[in-house]
């Protein structure tokens, strides 16, 4: 009995961690911007502006939840839930400490690339359903990023699979006890960084919602809920791969101090938050790249990138033996 | 690649730059003694009003904001019957107080007339008319220098002030 407890509090915690730091974040970005623009951000309700996330939920629940007469109904009203529950499931195979998931699968990494495939559905459909020339464009243009950065995705994170010679999470974790990956793998690292941002469209990569071409992109005909929805979805989607950045080259849970759960989940924590940060700050600093720019960057830069990372590190291990 | 982490870099260190914002309710901004807000009708030193309802500062007025009628008291003087400035049309240019040729109608550096109503807004004479006279301490409309004669300059006889210097920057 007090087994199954455990497994129920571990999935009541996953599912209301991220969420509190998704929703944390709305409040969190606006003051981290603000701090690298020299400015205050929302510091007035409550302490140190905390409870703007409440207002900001108060305000969007009592929109009107309006449906354009043009739109595809029950596609429109389905793409926003696709995109949640697309990253929330990923959030399932994640090992935040020892023994701390949902589900430690054998071929947790796949898993996770498989789901971030289908949030590509979420964008296309809200773009084709919205039946909107805008929506329309910006969703043309995510599908267009999203497949093509996801190339490169998987393939940066085989080093990483070469090298602890397994799928699953917590393995790849166990596996980086003397040494963090970030340091064999550098490169691995930085192009599941920059495919990271490309694929939650953050800035420099958010061409898909570009609000100086394209209105708001794919969900320029959403609002109130609905594009809440979007809008915790590209949050759930930071922190989902800032936790996957943590896993797989920072070393998880490993940290200095005593090997408890607690101090465990709070490295974890603090990683995963500091990355964050670093996704925010990058926001606050780069402009927004062309398109064609995009498609080069992406084909001609990182894929070959990715497949010579791949090779070397296959080449060393193999030679080690 | 290395221009972008050096564009990242220097952002980041803007998070210890000063802010330049200002806390507003708490920190009140500097508003100069010139500054353009809250329209007001001053007195001369002597406590009387100094319109006369010469009509100049509706005139002047760009976005037809004043409204005002003359009448005429026992003495035989000018003054407005009702005075009235609708602030939600206002753009506070300051046309009007240059217009003034009695320094009456004046801006003062307040800003915080936020009303729930539109209506609370228009301002009647009452809520203009203030008890000193504003940003001119000593000008009285009906004070005279009077004219130079033979044995005294400008201002010099009984009941006389000094002429105003005209080509001076402050008033």
């Amino acid at each position: 009995m007090p087994e199954l407890l455990r497994y129920l509090l571990v999935i009541l915690g996953v599912v209301l961690a991220p969420l509190t730091i998704a929703a944390g974040l709305t409040w969190g970005e606006r003051r981290l911007l603000a701090l690298f623009q020299d400015r205050y951000g929302p510091n007035r309700v409550g302490p140190a502006g905390v409870l703007q996330v409440l207002a900001d939920m108060i305000k969007i629940l009592t929109k009107e939840d309006w449906v354009p007469p043009f739109a595809d109904r029950p596609v429109f009203v389905l793409a926003p839930a696709i995109i949640i529950i697309a990253t929330y499931l990923s959030f399932a195979v994640i090992v935040f400490a020892p023994g701390i998931a949902v589900a430690e699968l054998n071929i947790g990494l796949l898993f996770f690339l498989a789901m971030s495939s289908l949030s590509v559905y979420s964008v296309a459909l809200a773009g084709w359903a919205s039946n909107s020339k805008y929506a329309l464009l910006g969703s043309l243009r995510s599908i267009g990023q999203m497949l093509s950065y996801e190339v490169f995705m998987g393939l940066s994170l085989m080093g990483v699979v070469v090298m602890a010679g397994t799928f699953d999470l917590g393995a790849i974790v166990r596996a980086q006890a003397g040494l963090w990956y970030i340091v064999p793998q550098f490169i691995g690292f930085f192009i599941f960084f920059i495919a990271g941002l490309a694929e939650t469209r953050r800035i420099p990569f958010d061409l898909p919602e570009a609000e100086s071409e394209l209105v708001a992109g794919f969900h320029t005909e959403y609002s109130g809920m609905k594009f809440a929805m979007f809008f915790l979805g590209e949050y759930v989607a930071i922190t989902l791969f800032a936790a996957m950045l943590t896993v797989l080259f920072l070393g998880g849970w490993h940290g200095p101090g005593s090997q408890s759960t607690l101090v465990a989940l709070g490295w974890f924590l603090l990683k995963t938050l500091a990355l964050i940060a670093v996704f925010i700050l990058i926001r606050a600093s780069l402009p927004r790249l062309r398109y064609d720019q995009l498609m080069e960057f992406g084909w001609k830069v990182m894929l070959p990138l990715s497949l010579v990372n791949l090779l070397v590190t296959g080449a060393v291990v193999l030679w080690r033996g | 690649m290395l221009s972008l982490l050096r564009t990242i870099w220097s952002v980041f260190l803007h998070a210890f730059a000063r802010r330049a914002t200002v806390q507003y309710p708490e920190q009140r901004p500097y508003l100069a003694p010139r500054w353009r807000g809250r329209i007001v009708l001053t007195r001369s030193p002597d406590g009387r009003e100094r319109c006369v309802a010469c009509y100049l500062c509706a005139v002047a007025c760009p976005v037809d904001c004043i409204a005002l009628q003359r009448a005429v008291d026992a003495e035989g003087r000018h003054y407005p019957a009702f005075f009235r400035i609708n602030f939600s049309r206002c753009i506070f240019c300051g046309f009007c107080e240059e217009a003034c040729p009695t320094c009456a109608i004046q801006l003062t550096p307040d800003f915080e007339m936020a009303e729930y109503h539109r209506e609370g807004l228009v301002y009647e004479k009452e809520d203009l008319l203030i008890s000193g006279p504003g940003k001119y301490h000593a000008y009285d409309y009906y004070h005279v220098a009077g004219i130079a004669a033979a044995d005294k300059d400008k201002g010099e006889a009984e009941g006389e002030r000094p002429p105003v210097d005209t080509r001076g920057l402050l008033p």
